[in-house]
């Protein structure tokens, strides 16, 4: 019954032992199992799309309608964000802070500047007339799936960018470290793999 | 920051990431050329899936160091994978126009009293 009665007092606040799967840190295993459960949520999305682009006979060809160039360069900054990422922990694993920092500041500019070219794209799209509930250019589903698609991506990059801000400004404090910046890496590191996905299935199929 | 523990990865060799970044480069420029080419659909289709598919596992392999970490946690990273393909598969006939036409023109089912 009373299991806690049972627990020996000098052991009540002891760490937890260490995961096997990543013996450096709870935090990353809990990360992982987050961005597994993430990755489905996206794969739902995705299959669904395809499922109603399927059915649907007037389908848009998404590379005549929507602005490849734009997207491949957004692609571009994405993949150099995830680079400047990686610069960052390998910096911080060498204990410089300078570097870190500045490697975490380019990282955040880089997603800003994603989510900027995302606000001039949609803006665009939404004067051309498309919207939640309809197009000039074919199956209404199209402007559905297309926004709610990259919309539930960019609140991800957005959540990325105000976790990369919160790690800066907690490495500046000196308060986080290399486990704190590699954990933050692995979200944005996903974050591109998924626009990597979406950008394939909604831009260029 | 000399506090912390460093990570279970961060004893190897740091893989190189500019090449990594360079061949994502390629691969998302031929990922655009591969769109005009003048081939069926069907095969831009796997071209392209092929291709970003490879983009996403290199991302998953060197940035997340998911090569550097013990197999079990590749298996939690891979698990969604799975699911999502078996998913495509389970969502398969509600996307195809021809069985969901056929089910809407059948014959009224008789209620007999």
């Amino acid at each position: 019954m009373s299991q806690v009665a049972t627990i020996d007092p000098s052991h009540a606040h002891a760490e937890p032992a260490e995961s096997p799967l990543t013996p450096e840190s709870w935090g990353k295993l809990g990360m992982w199992i987050f961005l597994s459960a993430d990755a489905m949520s996206f794969g739902g999305l995705l299959a669904g799309y395809g499922a109603l682009r399927y059915y649907s006979p007037n389908w848009p060809v998404p590379s005549q309608v929507l602005g490849i160039s734009l997207t491949a360069f957004m692609t571009f900054l994405l993949i150099v964000s995830s680079f400047t990422m990686v610069k960052a922990l390998s910096a911080c694993r060498k204990g410089d802070r300078a570097g870190t920092k500045l490697y975490l500041l380019l990282t955040i500019l880089g997603g800003a500047s994603f989510l900027g070219m995302q606000a001039y794209e949609w803006t665009h799209l939404i004067h051309e007339g498309v919207t939640l509930s309809g197009n000039p250019f074919g199956s209404p589903l199209f402007g559905t799936t297309f926004f709610i698609l990259t919309g539930f991506h960019g609140c991800h990059v957005l959540a990325g960018v105000l976790y990369l801000t919160c790690t800066l400004l907690q490495i500046g404090r000196g308060a986080w470290g290399y486990n704190e910046v590699e954990i933050t890496g692995l979200y944005w590191h996903f974050v591109d793999l998924i626009w990597i996905l979406v950008f394939t299935f909604v831009y260029l199929l | 920051m000399s506090h912390h523990t460093h990570g279970s990865h961060a004893g190897h060799a740091e893989p190189n990431y500019f090449a990594v970044i360079s061949v994502l480069t390629v691969l998302t420029v031929l990922e655009i050329g591969v769109v005009f080419l003048p081939i069926p659909r069907l095969a831009i289709g796997i071209l392209l899936v092929g291709l970003a598919l490879t983009k996403a596992i290199m991302v998953a392999m060197f940035f997340m160091h998911l090569k550097f970490e013990k197999w079990a946690l590749a298996l939690i990273a891979g698990t969604p994978l799975i699911l999502c393909t078996l998913l495509m598969f389970a969502l398969l006939p509600d996307s195809n126009p021809e069985l969901n036409s056929a089910k809407s023109t059948a014959a009224p089912v008789q209620h007999h009293p």
